[in-house]
């Protein structure tokens, strides 16, 4: 490479993806990819009835079935001890079992599993098996939970879990009593289904004593072999998990669930590979679900609009066998924080009912973001100032950090009142409120919501299972750059992202570092993708192992060529000393040297060139933003119509703009779902209502607007100043359009917020609001 | 279950098989030829991420059955880019514009562009449009598809996209 050329920083830039041309030329390896001799399909039998014992399981009939190679029950299970765990390793609280043990407690509760040649004669044969199930009245509702039998006989209520105080405390309650306004807002968010295109999916392969292979579809490999070693009783020396391709996860895929435990123990005791493909029907109804929560905030604000204190009372349905009982008190230590809030008090209680358990979802505390940024515009409406100018009073500014809010966090470079301020730069709200005063009196009904969060994103360290992440990297002896990371991508482009990191820092081309990731034998423990931890964390690892080798080559090269190292630079993998460019040689000849001629090294010095470093950064690193969403509801039809969605958010120092860009627009895709679309209902039977795509609906094309980005990039604290970004859409959007929404039908009073905001809902809404007018 | 004999060629390789009756041609060639470069996502027509090309025209594979692909010429994601690698048109625009993260429902989207665009035709953005209603994307956000839309109906990219 001529070294005349102006060295490409690649940090900043729109990189193409290094994943793409694999994935676009169809020579991706997704689990249901990945072929093996031997290899045979697992179906489950599932329980069609919410709740009820087991009088019967006739498997003759499937058995006899040709292809079919064997059925098992939970007793057959049942040999192979399995303890479930959280995703933070503390026991699972439910009496969880890989097959129902006498008991089903949910529709899609698996009974039994069947093993045969292929998928088509595996389903043949469930559909054989003869289950009969004493039925028994469910508990589906957050209320039913709350008087009904007990989901799980034996324990003591359906409460898993309680924090917080039932009545508000006095001190909260006497502020209250004395504030100028007080202003409640209640939330009843719907049940949602993860959806990740490529459902959950599962290979294992026992290949001899305590050789076990597993394929998955996952968010970290090395993680998933922690953890089947953990609930499993396997060494973890013995267990390798890989997984190339995953199609989407958005927090489904944290942690191996009952599904592919069963495959793990039935190919140990069948002693043949197994595969275990979920299809669509399963993934809608009985993978874990999201969200399913109720909560009301009531908040007290001085006559300017000051806040002055609040209590924030949640209940969750976590559903018969959650992924962890929860209560979701991330819902309560997140509320306020952005915010100069003096005192807060909160009760949070999470329910087991007769439905799919729940599990992790992009951005799993949302719901805080939602009651309180709806519940700031309510408020704005009831006092009579601009939703804008409630944000602006109470916003935690610059100037008032570092501040320690509840829950003993400390906010010392948060930035959602500046982010909040780029965006008003970058909207007109004056002209857009004359525009609707306008169109009101033409009957059309135009809204704005605005809204500002933040978003703990990169936690590591301050609990189970996250600790920071590993960059090992090499510099082959062609002079070539590979790089082994714990990072792993389900759509998050890290293969790029930590290659740009690399190659900027190390001084070499983007094109000559390949990143290798996916596979529980290579690199070092981590906990891979969750809470946007990955661009921060592994970007970091990736950021100082790189120095950590362009500082080794060159002491290699001052040593060589008989100068200073600072003297020293690396730009487009050729070496440059200072004043002598004569001097200037390829990395090739200088990892040559370090790789075969050990007697011209720096005397003491190991050869090769290779650098590792694990990144632990600070416990919590924030994300801030602020998001403007304008809409048309046609109040005719309840159809809700976005016309323009503007971003401004803080993530930091910035890898890569398009894949920054990427991960807010899904994020926000999925938040304009979760508002308008999407549902996973019970009746009241406990059957779920949604199971296929035809009657989930998913956010298509349509649906979803060009959205506008404005970057405000403060480097955090850590290495290399990234702050991460990939659940903030997710987070944020809810509250925008649903701001933008009730801004639009104020006239026709508060909007109610029972989640999806269906054009039925909303036209309910609008016919009784006239209603009410004409009866008046 | 009722087996048959069918040829056809896939991605310009002929290929002679008997399948069951009830086989889709997504199951078949996935498992039974090993082009897994087409994904079943939904199995009920809805996401369109098996689309596959039969005779030139965007099908969903998961809805039409291997005999009905008999003596017919499939097109696969895997047989789009030429011979030395070099990406489709309909590729390079999903790549310039990040169209794809997890890559999962790509190939469907690839292909029921590619389709559109045979035989040297120019669809229009509407054209496009029209046809990625019937996708799904979970990752994207559908972003860096409507850029690759417009790039690829020949249109220029809009301002006041990246402040």
């Amino acid at each position: 490479m001529n070294a005349s050329v102006p060295f490409r920083r690649m940090i900043g830039e729109r990189a193409p993806r290094k994943e793409d041309a694999r994935l676009l030329t169809g020579r991706g390896q997704y689990t249901d990819d990945v072929r093996m001799p031997g290899l045979l399909h697992c179906v489950f039998v599932r329980s069609p009835a919410a709740r009820g014992r087991i009088v019967s399981l006739n498997l003759d009939a499937a058995r006899a079935l040709p292809g079919v190679q064997a059925i098992y029950t939970h007793e057959d299970l049942s040999v192979v001890p399995v303890q479930f765990m959280t995703y933070f390793f503390t026991p699972i609280a439910s009496p969880i079992s890989l097959l129902a043990n006498g008991r089903v407690a949910c529709v899609g509760d698996p009974v039994a599993m069947v093993i045969a040649e292929s998928r088509a004669i595996a389903e043949d044969a469930a559909g054989l098996v003869e289950l009969e199930i004493a039925e028994e009245d469910p508990v589906v509702t957050i209320t039913d939970a709350q008087t009904g039998a007990l989901v799980h006989p034996g324990t003591e209520s359906n409460c898993t879990q309680e924090m917080g105080a039932a009545e508000i405390p006095e001190a909260v309650q006497a502020i209250l009593d004395k504030a100028a306004h007080v202003v409640t807002q209640r939330i009843d968010h719907q049940r949602i289904a993860q959806s990740p295109m490529e459902a959950r999916g599962c290979v294992a392969s026992f290949d001899g004593a305590e050789e076990l292979l597993i394929h998955i579809s996952c968010q970290s490999p090395h993680f998933v072999a922690r953890y089947v070693s953990t609930v499993l009783g396997v060494p973890q020396e013995a267990i390798r998990v890989i997984a190339k391709d995953v199609g989407g996860a958005f927090g489904l895929k944290n942690m191996p669930w009952r599904e592919e435990m069963a495959v793990i123990v039935a190919a140990k005791l069948f002693k043949r590979p197994l595969k275990w493909i979920e299809d669509r029907f399963e993934s809608l109804t009985a993978s874990s679900h999201a969200r399913e929560q109720e909560i009301t905030l009531t908040a007290g604000f001085d006559a300017e609009g000051r806040l002055l204190a609040a209590h924030g009372d949640c209940s969750i349905n976590n559903g018969a066998w959650p992924m962890g009982e929860d209560c979701n008190i991330a819902v309560h230590m997140f509320m306020w924080p952005a915010y100069k809030m003096p005192a807060y008090s909160f009760h949070t209680r999470g329910w087991y009912t007769n439905t799919m358990g729940l599990g992790g979802y992009r951005g799993p505390w949302a719901l805080e973001s939602l009651i309180r940024e709806t519940l700031l515009d309510k408020a704005a409406r009831q006092i009579g100032i601009d939703p804008i100018e409630i944000r602006r009073r109470n916003l935690v500014t610059a100037a008032d950090q570092p501040m320690t809010t509840g829950f003993d966090l400390t906010v010392t470079d948060i930035t959602p009142y500046e982010c909040l301020e780029k965006l008003l730069a970058n909207i007109d709200v004056p002209a857009f409120r004359k525009e609707q005063a306008e169109a009101r009196k033409q009957g059309r009904y135009l809204g704005l919501g605005i809204t500002t969060y933040i978003e703990p994103t990169a936690v590591a360290g301050i609990m189970t299972p996250l600790t920071g992440e590993t960059a090992q990297i090499r510099i082959e002896p062609t002079g070539k750059v590979s790089a082994v990371l714990t990072t792993h991508s389900q759509g998050h482009g890290t293969a790029t992202t930590m290659a740009q990191v690399i190659a900027d820092r190390l001084g070499v081309a983007y094109e000559d570092v390949t990143v290798f990731e996916g596979d529980s034998s290579a690199g070092s423990y981590s906990p891979g993708a969750g809470g946007s931890r990955q661009g921060v964390i592994g970007g970091g690892a990736s950021w100082r192992a790189a120095e950590l080798l362009a500082d080794k080559v060159k002491r290699i090269a001052a040593h060589l060529y008989n100068a200073s190292a600072e003297t020293i630079k690396i730009e487009n993998g050729m070496i440059h000393i200072e004043g002598a460019p004569e001097m200037s040689r390829s990395l090739r000849e200088v990892a040559e040297i370090a790789h075969g001629e050990p007697f011209r090294l720096p005397e003491g010095m190991e050869t090769g060139l290779e650098a590792q470093y694990r990144y632990q950064p600070p416990p919590m690193t924030f994300t801030s933003a602020a998001h403007a969403c304008f809409v048309e509801v046609d109040a005719d039809t309840g159809f809700v119509k976005i016309n323009r969605w503007i971003s401004s958010e803080d993530c930091g120092t910035i890898i890569n703009p398009g894949i920054v860009e990427g991960q807010i627009a899904g994020g926000l895709a999925q938040a304009i779902g979760q508002v308008l679309l999407e549902e996973m209902p019970y009746d009241g039977r406990g059957n779920p209502l949604a199971a296929t795509f035809k009657d989930y609906l998913m956010p298509a094309y349509t649906d979803i607007p060009d959205f506008e980005y404005l970057h405000a990039n403060t480097p955090s604290a850590t290495i290399g100043g990234m702050r991460g970004v990939g659940e903030g859409g997710a987070i944020i959007g809810p509250p925008t359009l649903a701001n933008a929404i009730s801004d639009a039908l104020a006239p026709f009073g508060e909007l109610e917020l029972a989640l999806p905001l269906s054009p039925s809902r909303l036209l309910a809404a609008i016919e009784g609001a006239e209603k009410r007018e004409t009866a008046a | 279950m009722s087996e048959h004999r069918i040829e056809l060629t896939v991605n310009g390789h002929r290929h002679s098989a008997s399948v069951e009756a009830r086989t889709t041609l997504g199951e078949f060639l996935r498992e039974g030829l090993g082009y897994t470069g087409t994904h079943l996502a939904c199995e009920h027509g809805v996401c369109g991420a098996c689309t596959v090309m039969v005779e030139g025209k965007a099908v969903r594979s998961c809805l039409m059955l291997a005999v009905q692909a008999d003596n017919c010429a499939v097109t696969t994601v895997e047989g789009l880019a030429d011979a030395d690698g070099t990406l489709h048109p309909v590729q390079q625009a999903m790549r310039d514009n990040y169209g794809l993260q997890c890559g999962f429902c790509t190939p469907g989207v690839v292909i029921t562009f590619a389709a559109l665009s045979a035989n040297g035709a120019k669809p229009s953005v509407a054209e496009l449009e029209a046809a990625m209603s019937g996708h799904i994307c979970r990752c994207t956000g559908y972003q860096g598809i409507r850029r690759a839309i417009r790039q690829i109906a020949g249109v220029a990219q809009p301002a006041g996209e990246h402040a």
